[in-house]
């Protein structure tokens, strides 16, 4: 597992029904590409995280897939439908298998 | 100046050599492009790619994509030593068709977004980006 792995996540606390919210996610991660090479010239092996999934009550918003040219902190902003009050699931997929996720609630009001 | 025939062979090798590396980039892009379209037509219009003019750090280059309709976006860095950027796929819940994140530009070059629509179709648009500083380490 890479070091210092911190998913952040920015939702709404309430929205109407049907309302399309702003959200914004930031997991800290190095990305390391598998281009670079260290002091000695060898490659530095490739870590990245390749797939970003939010969900909301189980369904799904929006499944991303990353590769290497994703920046170091991968940051996402996308729109997301809040139909009823739940849950936001959301799950990063590292290169080496652990998964990382981050939920948070909305109420509708 | 008269060239030596190992002279001749050299140079000959240098112009293959030279030849040979934008086509093999080039062919990626294609290949990728046709991996995502399984060969369709790929049309124009119904899709927004926003990208700066001029990126001072190619390591962070914010970068905007937005198609109606869409079921999912692919991204591509035609310069990058792997042209695939990322792939935004779309569920049911998706709020607006748009994503905007920041990726690795290795050098100034243009930017691709292509989108598969709901009917099948697809579309893409272009973005030339300058890079002052490129991104891929070294």
């Amino acid at each position: 597992m890479a070091d210092n792995v911190t998913p952040r996540v920015r939702v709404p606390k309430s929205a109407s029904a049907g309302e399309v919210i702003s959200i914004k996610t930031l997991i800290s991660h190095i990305m390391e590409s598998g281009q670079r090479k260290d002091g000695d010239g060898n490659l530095i092996p490739r870590s990245i995280i390749n797939r970003f999934t939010c969900d909301f009550n189980g369904q799904n918003v929006i499944d991303v897939t990353l590769e290497p040219a994703i920046s170091t902190n991968p940051y996402f902003e996308f729109q997301s439908t809040v139909p009823e009050a739940g849950t936001f699931t959301f799950t990063w997929y590292d290169d080496d298998g652990s998964v990382y996720t981050d939920t948070k609630d909305i109420t509708v009001g | 100046m008269s060239y030596t025939r190992r002279d001749t062979l050299l140079i000959g090798l240098g112009a293959s050599a030279a030849a040979m590396l934008p086509i093999g980039a080039l062919a990626d892009v294609a290949g990728d492009i046709a991996a995502f379209t399984g060969g369709a037509a790929v049309g124009e219009g119904g899709i927004t790619l926003t990208a700066p003019e001029i990126a001072e750090n190619g390591n962070t280059v914010p970068v905007e994509v937005s198609a109606p309709g869409a079921v999912s976006i692919l991204v591509l860095a035609e310069g990058n030593p792997t042209p695939a950027v990322a792939t935004f796929n779309f569920g049911p819940l998706a709020g607006a068709q748009m994503a905007s994140t920041r990726i690795r530009l290795a050098k100034t070059q243009k930017v691709t977004a292509i989108a598969k629509m709901a009917d099948g179709s697809f579309v893409q648009a272009s973005s030339e980006v300058k890079v002052t500083i490129g991104g891929c380490g070294g």
